[in-house]
């Protein structure tokens, strides 16, 4: 290991969409961990987070000892959790917050968990992947190992829903001013370019992308205009599902569009693992939708 | 069944508690959350004519609006109300009792389905393992997917919590019952 060795284990929470759909999302945040010494343990038998604007709506009762069941596996192995999906981030720590908020709840959450021999105790931390760059490895840390500076390269930050919403669980600070994406892409020398309703949802969310998928890619076309309109290369972000929205979703609404949008889309550790030294491939991002243009890699 | 704003708080109570279902009350109609509304914008979604509905116990009004379900929970409003109210945890909590009574739409049901098949709202094919071995994973992560009696866990929570029922999960053919007849229940 390297002089940056952090000497510190996480227990990765990998949920849905980043595994089964953009394992380069994986791929990346593993190297770069790796790389600040930083050692990322499976999550044997994890499942769906599952999806907090979905079965959430659908059945608490059904969300939260599922999500319960995921912290339990983390607390087996005695180690806190990260994330690369807002969606993950938004159910295993929302559940994590009722569950110490409510002793009732966790006992009745319990009992379901209870029928094959687990557990939901209290004794994990859930963690998103980005805050463990910013606060954990650190911005120095990151600065010094830049070796591809993204100079000429104009961001449009796009921070999703569930990692800064609500701000009394999430505890980032003020939702409208946010600061650690920006942060991020500053450290490798490019642009944060300020664009119309940067904050806005990528449409996906709650459920909606499944009740009516067109009127859901509407939101992000408008999104992906705004920052086309601000003059931005690409849109760098720190959630799984917003990626699917956001890249697949380009392919979705050039067909239900008749557009001709091919806007590249950066899961923050990808965007990072080029700034690090990392190749296009070992980023995953030669495997989706959107194509990075020379800019970004060079 | 009391009426709509007493089983929000009632059944919302028992996970968020009831202090924070009763902010709907507080409500005064003032629009923040509509103004600010990413789907508003796009569809015919009102959070604050949800709101009032509610408190006017329109109940199978609220029930049938397909608008109930363009809400992406993007926790805008509920961060800007200037009275407090917890709206996006309200309006999920209208939706499971929208649900519990039958309104749910089929791609929403299959959501579950996927779920109990492989633990997965979105499960891997062979198509992604290669995917992974591209970026130089293992084909297959160690999951609900990967592990049949890790699934099963998965499935006994949603046996226990009448979930299966809830979405008409035919246990025999793994899929919808009658998904033939389409539409909802």
């Amino acid at each position: 290991m390297t002089d940056g060795d952090l000497g510190l284990t996480y227990a990765y929470f990998l949920g849905c969409i980043t595994p089964n759909r953009y394992p380069g999302i994986e791929a990346a945040t593993k190297r770069i961990f790796k790389e600040f010494g930083i050692e990322t343990k499976e999550m044997v038998g994890a499942s769906c987070c599952p999806a907090p604007g979905v079965f959430g709506s659908f059945d608490m009762h059904t969300w939260l000892p599922v999500a319960a069941r995921n912290l339990s596996i983390a607390e087996e192995m005695e180690l806190e959790i990260y994330v690369t999906c807002n969606g993950c981030y938004g159910s295993l720590q929302e559940a994590d917050h009722l569950l110490k908020e409510h002793p009732k709840l966790k006992e009745r959450t319990n009992k379901v968990l209870n029928e094959f021999g687990r557990e939901y105790k209290g004794t994990t931390k859930v963690n998103h992947s980005i805050v463990i760059l910013h606060d954990v490895i650190g911005l120095d840390k990151l600065k010094e190992r830049i070796t591809k500076p993204m100079n000429d390269v104009n961001v449009a930050v796009h921070y999703g829903c569930h990692f800064l919403k609500p701000r009394e669980v999430r505890g980032h600070g003020s939702s409208e001013t946010p600061y650690i994406l920006e942060d991020l892409v500053k450290v490798t020398g490019a642009k944060e370019v300020e664009y119309k309703d940067k904050l806005m949802c990528c449409g996906a969310g709650g459920g909606n992308r499944t009740a009516d998928t067109v009127q859901s890619l509407e939101w992000t076309r408008q999104k992906l205009v705004n920052a086309l309109m601000a003059g931005c290369d690409c849109m760098v972000h720190p959630c799984a599902f917003c990626h699917l929205q956001l890249d697949r979703g380009q392919a979705e609404m050039n067909k239900a569009f008749g557009t001709n949008f091919n806007f590249p889309i950066l899961f923050a550790t990808q965007f990072l693992g080029l700034a690090l030294g990392l190749s296009e491939k070992e980023c995953g991002l030669d495997i989706q939708t959107t194509t990075m243009p020379e800019k970004l890699l060079k | 069944m009391g009426t709509l704003y007493e089983d929000i708080v009632a059944y919302g109570g028992e996970v968020f508690g009831e202090e924070h279902m009763e902010t709907l009350r507080e409500c005064v109609q003032c629009g923040k959350c509509t103004g600010g509304c990413p789907s508003g914008r796009n569809t015919a979604l009102r959070t604050r004519k949800l709101f009032q509905m509610a408190l006017l116990d329109l109940r199978e009004e609220i029930f049938n609006a397909p608008e109930l379900w363009f809400c992406s929970t993007c926790f805008t409003c509920y961060e800007r109300c200037p009275k407090g109210v917890k709206t996006t945890d309200i309006i999920r909590i209208i939706r499971n009792l929208a649900a519990k009574e039958g309104h749910m739409s089929v791609p929403h049901r299959m959501i579950g389905v996927y779920v109990l098949k492989t633990g997965h709202a979105v499960p891997i094919g062979p198509d992604q393992m290669k995917l992974r071995e591209a970026v130089g994973l293992e084909s297959q992560p160690p999951t609900t997917q990967k592990y049949k009696e890790q699934l099963e866990q998965v499935q006994k929570i949603f046996r226990t919590t009448n979930y299966d029922a809830m979405i008409d999960f035919d246990w025999d053919t793994m899929n919808l019952r009658g998904m033939e007849k389409g539409g909802k229940k």
